[in-house]
């Protein structure tokens, strides 16, 4: 298990990892998104960014796993250039986090 | 007669074909059964060796032996290619024209590299100072080169995940560390590993226990690089957001994808073209008589033998279930371990599922171990060299190896602290990506 805890966020308590990921999607919701959204320096969440945040929950919680940059820039609708634009320096990153999945990670 | 088709003679292939038979020796034996396996190598290749084979430690002889010779006489073995799977007539299409019906499918097809998915990585440069090691053939181009070259600047980078075996671009850093300080140019090379993750250990257990290993054995990181192309005459490794990493020699881990004619299969896979299965019972989204095991399907759970090594207990239950008629109760729960190699005669060992990070202690038997987990130990060097027989006798045949379970246990381990249940308080601090050096 990773260690968890509980946050305050947009007035409700979820749980998130030591970094801030929510680890159970289903206590999302979009206040959420735009409160993270804001913490990591994105003001406003613009329709583009949405479409990034329901793909990214769509195929987690089809999949289990967050999507790679790859299959956001080939399957969201967003190209990969755009998506830094949307999400800067880390876009699979900060997209998860907006979205309210757990961190892509590698084995170990 | 009810057919079971097997595509691919891989692992996880091999794995079934042994125990489906050894299952239903007696249905087979009357034909009220039969099992026929399909793939289009002759051979059967140890991939775990391919990541010592660049350092000479093992020679392409040590790898590779005869797919009928890791098989079951009672599988009906075909050498195809295959063309796409008709799931609603229930039959398998070969290169050839020739249809196979089958009353079960199982996918054990694996992953190929795609190394012309990235720009400019099979262009001018690629096999003279760009290279990969998840072929036979690319890793003995770099055991070539490896052994001539007089240093510079070596750059290791996973262009995108998923990969098989994540942590063999981790060890083939430590190995090339070891490597040339044997050849007595360490101080020439400069090792860079860049990975599209935001750190070299994401689970939180690993980064304490291991991130002294990369001080320690000289290894560069820069983290959060999603690779968009490669200049190999000037040797610049360009991400989508345009930094660079220069290089003289690069190993790329280059895109994975599932087989070809997955593509031609409407529903089955995903984008990358890996099996959709339900990450529990290993069966498949598009139909019920469809199921998939190892590197081929979409699961949440590293693409590694040892995970191929316990979905096939899973799998083999669940396919009588269904056989049966009856509801697939067996869950596999995304157990994997694996033997890293740190270098120096040295390797750790992990052990984990999808609930449990990898932990410290002893396996398997707690106290007494004899490998420690999460720690370098000669001991587990010995256990992953030794793992080449335990494959080709124990793991490939389908039998059980002493000291494991399929579900994954916890006895020996060291849990983490429980956090106890705190009141929802402040945010913890973000972390933003590293900058290229």
């Amino acid at each position: 298990m990773t260690a968890l805890s509980q946050i305050s966020i947009a007035g409700k308590t979820v749980d998130v990892d030591g970094e801030g990921y929510m680890q159970r999607p289903e206590q999302w919701d979009r206040s959420i998104a735009q409160e993270m959204a804001e913490e990591v320096g994105i003001e406003e969440l613009t329709p583009r960014h949405w479409q990034v945040v329901e793909f990214m929950r769509k195929r987690f919680l089809e999949a289990g796993s967050a999507p790679s940059i790859r299959a956001l820039g080939k399957e969201s609708g967003v190209p990969i250039k755009e998506l830094y634009l949307l999400f800067p320096k880390a876009p699979a990153k900060l997209a998860a986090r907006i979205a309210g999945i757990p961190k892509p990670r590698g084995c170990i | 007669m009810k057919h079971i088709v097997i595509l691919g003679a891989g692992t996880a292939g091999t794995i079934m074909a042994n125990r489906l038979c050894r299952r239903y020796r007696n249905e087979i034996k009357c034909e009220a059964l039969r099992i026929t396996i399909v793939d289009q190598e002759r051979n059967h290749l140890y991939r775990p060796g391919l990541l010592f084979l660049p350092f000479g430690i093992y020679q392409p002889t040590d790898l590779v032996r005869r797919q009928v010779d890791c098989l079951p006489k009672q599988v009906n073995r075909i050498e195809s290619g295959i063309e796409r799977v008709s799931s609603a007539t229930n039959e398998v299409v070969l290169s050839d024209g020739r249809k196979l019906s089958y009353d079960v499918l199982i996918i054990a097809t694996g992953t190929q590299v795609a190394p012309d998915e990235t720009d400019g990585l099979t262009g001018a440069g690629w096999g003279e100072r760009m290279f990969e090691f998840y072929t036979l053939d690319g890793a003995v181009a770099l055991a070539d080169v490896l052994e001539r070259w007089e240093g510079g600047r070596l750059v290791i980078n996973i262009v995108d995940m998923p990969i098989t075996c994540p942590v063999a671009p981790l060890e083939f850093a430590f190995l090339a560390d070891w490597y040339f300080t044997e050849r007595g140019i360490r101080d020439k090379v400069d090792i860079t590993y860049v990975t599209p993750l935001d750190s070299a250990f994401t689970k939180e257990t690993c980064a304490k226990a291991l991130t002294h290993l990369l001080t320690e054995k000289g290894v560069r990181l820069v983290t959060d690089f999603n690779a968009g192309s490669v200049d190999g005459p000037n040797g610049r490794l360009v991400s989508w957001d345009d930094r660079v990493v220069g290089f003289d020699l690069l190993v790329s881990v280059p895109l994975h994808m599932g087989a070809e004619f997955i593509r031609h299969t409407p529903g089955l896979g995903d984008d990358q073209r890996f099996v959709m299965v339900d990450q529990r019972t290993l069966q498949a989204r598009l139909k019920p008589n469809i199921f998939g095991i190892g590197d081929a399907i979409d699961v949440p759970v590293s693409k590694a033998g040892s995970a191929a090594h316990f979905e096939a207990e899973i799998l083999e239950h669940n396919i009588g279930r269904y056989l049966d008629d009856s509801p697939l109760e067996h869950r596999f729960d995304g157990h994997v371990n694996c033997f890293i190699e740190t270098g120096f005669k040295k390797a750790l060992l992990i052990d984990f599922n999808y609930n449990v990070e990898p932990l410290p202690g002893k396996f398997p038997l707690s106290g007494i171990g004899p490998f420690p987990l999460l720690e370098e130990s000669r001991l587990n060097h010995a256990g992953k060299l030794l793992f080449r027989w335990i494959y080709w006798y124990l793991l490939l045949p389908g039998r059980h190896i002493p000291g494991t379970s399929t579900h994954m246990s916890m006895r020996g381990k060291r849990p983490l602290p429980r956090t106890p249940d705190t009141p929802a308080g402040p945010r913890p601090r973000q972390h933003l990506p590293t900058q290229v050096a």
